[in-house]
């Protein structure tokens, strides 16, 4: 089983030692792990401002930078939905079959349902709040959507509850939006700056001392509310958690 | 970057505590929606037969609107149709001139409000009385509705207190909720009594039977049409349901889904004419059959008007129903406004952060969410895609499709980590007014993984 790790535009230059922990982490499980070179950005962000086909391009290559392997695995579950759901309608505008969005994983997708570990290593002596990001709750399927009427379940709580002495807990607002929606930050300043702050105040009402969540897009948006507005918490991606101490 | 919904959502956020009551209130209705949608087991099921059958009225809408007609006539009804608003306006014009009719009071509507019914009739000198106590309010402040269940929700009680001390004579300063309530009762019940025609919206026609079914909590809508023999409603034509069946799998549905009751109130079956009088119905277009052809939003026609979507919407709930400019809010009302005018109403679609709750909501499983990044698509062709955005998503494509410009590029950008404060916030920097700003790593994982620094770390 050959793996193809996928790493986002933002991780790649803000958040590249959540790179580094999803490789950690996957090569830890036994798996053959490999960095296809000189990786960019799906398209999401144009796509998202209404220029879907602006991303035609960087798709393509996507798709031929990770033909050769089983699985494409990335930390980043809006960006794995983006190629998922809208890669392949993209590429076919193009007359081009879209391979990837078959075999994309969300990293804590991809441990949970593909590689299902019974135990990790790590260890995180903290109270965590979960950040059920929007595109991992409702494209992927990370947890269950708060909207259904389903039973609850949740692929980054039973992850995390691999980890040793963590305590975990999710805020009142279970799964609402962060208020990052890409360039929506700056179009709807007010509106989005005005939902990371009540985000970040669920997250804090829950007692934790850290928000972890399976995206760094989330996770920056409100780590720059925290940052202004000197809130006593912190962000960290899951998958640095799921590798400490690797 | 802004829009006009941008603009009057910042405006909104302005007076702080009104926004945050606003905010709070409607997820109070969004959680008791959850809560009694999780005592019905079949919940989900009951979704996916409310799609199923929309779907089925959609593509049967021709034969389901005749056999409706028929059936309302031989009922006793009268069936007019209106192809768009002006027709709508003059049909029920012409009723109430025929029958000399100077008071008229009429129930909730939303079709109404789409059609400007009330200042065209005022105009003609009939007096119009709204009779939900919603809408009553407005009408005493002369505002439009800011949310399409909860009319008034943007309005406070002292707000509601100064209006009916002008408007109706009650104590100066009393904003009690049960003495301002009976006031607009005592009111109202004058109006009731006095007008000579009614008139009610439709939340339902039942093709098999000919019936018009009204949903309401208050029963003034039923209050309305009890005294007068003229009788008249309109539906806009995605209201037929097949049958009385499939009108079950609604009603469970819609009271649910807007307020978190198990049913409305009242949920009247209007069927034939008062003794000595006339029951008019009026069938409207007004567009809703263009979507019939258009694959991407024909699901629009699903939509029960139940308002779940503006509840959650973690947008709406911040900025108020009238940050939009069309008269439905929220995430329905972005992709109505578009569906009818798209060069009119494109300031709406930057009114989603696509986090998709509003799809999941539903009770007709309408894909709201992502309906609204097609139509932001569509936005470049119509001429009213955002320059900035354009010329960003244009940069952004030229980096990212040139691979070592990107890795240039991120090997600079640490330099804005140490760029003077006053450099990077600035009124250019809209993230930057309320947030701090990323910092750029050292170097990027394009670079640690050439140096051969990721995979040095780990052990085989």
């Amino acid at each position: 089983m050959k793996i193809g790790l996928f790493i986002p535009c933002y991780v790649n230059a803000i958040y590249p030692n959540v790179g580094v922990a999803s490789y950690k982490l996957l090569t830890s499980l036994g798996l053959d792990v490999d960095y296809p070179l000189d990786q960019t950005c799906c398209g999401q962000p144009m796509a998202n401002a209404g220029f879907e086909g602006e991303a035609l391009k960087v798709a393509e290559r996507f798709d031929q930078q990770f033909a050769k392997y089983d699985y494409v695995v990335g930390p980043s579950a809006s960006c794995v939905s983006f190629v998922k759901e809208n890669h392949p309608h993209i590429l076919e505008k193009e007359g081009h079959e879209c391979h990837s969005a078959k075999k994309i994983y969300d990293i804590c997708d991809f441990i949970h349902d593909v590689v299902k570990p019974k135990s990790l290593p790590a260890k995180f002596p903290h109270k965590v709040s979960i950040h059920n990001s929007c595109h991992g709750v409702r494209e992927l399927g990370l947890s269950t959507a708060s909207e259904l009427n389903m039973p609850y379940k949740n692929k980054l709580r039973d992850l995390l509850e691999l980890v040793g002495d963590i305590e975990i807990v999710e805020p009142k607002h279970i799964d609402e939006c962060c208020g990052f929606g890409g360039m929506f930050a700056i179009e709807e300043e007010a509106v989005s700056t005005q939902m990371g702050i009540d985000k970040v105040k669920d997250h804090m009402s829950t007692g934790a001392t850290y928000i972890t969540g399976p995206d760094s897009s989330c996770l920056m948006h409100m780590q720059g509310v925290i940052k202004r507005d000197k809130f006593p918490i912190q962000i960290i991606h899951i998958v640095e958690i799921l590798a400490s101490g690797l | 970057m802004s829009t006009k919904h941008s603009k009057a959502a910042e405006k909104f956020l302005k007076n702080k505590a009104q926004a945050q009551w606003h905010n709070e209130t409607l997820w109070m209705v969004r959680e008791k929606r959850d809560k009694i949608s999780k005592e019905v087991p079949e919940w989900e099921q009951l979704r996916h037969k409310s799609q199923d059958i929309k779907r089925y009225t959609n593509s049967h809408l021709a034969e389901l609107l005749v056999q409706f007609e028929e059936n309302a006539t031989k009922n006793g009804a009268i069936v007019h149709w209106a192809k768009d608003d002006e027709e709508y306006r003059e049909i029920v014009y012409k009723i109430l001139k025929n029958h000399k009719v100077e008071r008229f009071i009429k129930s909730k509507s939303m079709l109404s409000e789409e059609c400007g019914l009330n200042p065209f009739l005022i105009e003609k000198g009939i007096d119009v009385v709204e009779s939900d106590l919603g809408e009553r309010i407005l009408q005493f402040m002369d505002l439009p509705p800011s949310h399409i269940v909860l009319p008034a929700i943007h309005i406070k009680r002292e707000q509601v207190g100064e209006v009916f001390e002008e408007k109706l004579g009650t104590e100066k300063g009393n904003s009690d909720p049960t003495y301002l309530t009976h006031a607009a009762r005592k009111s109202l019940r004058d109006n009731f009594l006095h007008a000579q025609a009614a008139m009610t919206g439709c939340n339902f026609a039942v093709a098999s039977t000919g019936d018009v079914v009204v949903c309401t909590n208050e029963g003034n809508a039923d209050m309305g049409t009890s005294c007068p023999t003229l009788n008249i409603a309109a539906l806009g034509l995605e209201k037929i349901v097949p049958n009385l069946e499939s009108l079950g799998v609604f009603t469970r549905l819609l009271a649910r889904s807007a307020t978190g009751q198990p049913i409305t109130t009242y949920t009247s079956h209007y069927r034939n004419p008062r003794q000595g009088g006339e029951y008019h119905i009026i069938i409207v277009d007004n567009g809703r059959s263009e979507l019939l052809a258009d694959a991407d939003h024909v699901d629009l026609l699903n939509c029960l008007r139940c308002g779940a979507c503006m509840n959650t919407c973690p947008v709406y709930r911040r900025s108020g129903g009238y940050s939009y400019t069309y008269f439905i809010p929220g995430p329905i009302g972005v992709n109505l406004s578009m569906a009818k005018d798209p060069r009119k109403y494109s300031d709406n679609v930057s009114a989603c952060s696509l986090c998709l709750s509003c799809s999941q909501v539903c009770p007709s499983r309408i894909d709201l969410g992502e309906q609204i990044y097609k139509w932001r698509q569509k936005l470049d062709s119509v001429g009213k895609a955002s320059k900035e955005k354009k010329v960003i998503s244009g940069g952004l494509k030229f980096v990212i499709e040139r691979p070592k410009l990107f890795n240039f590029a991120l090997k600079c950008a640490p330099i804005v980590n140490v760029t003077p404060r006053f450099m990077k916030y600035n009124g250019l920097n809209d993230w930057g007014k309320g947030r701090e700003l990323p910092e750029f790593a050292k170097e990027s994982f394009n670079t640690m993984w050439k140096k051969n620094k990721i995979q040095g770390e780990v052990k085989r």
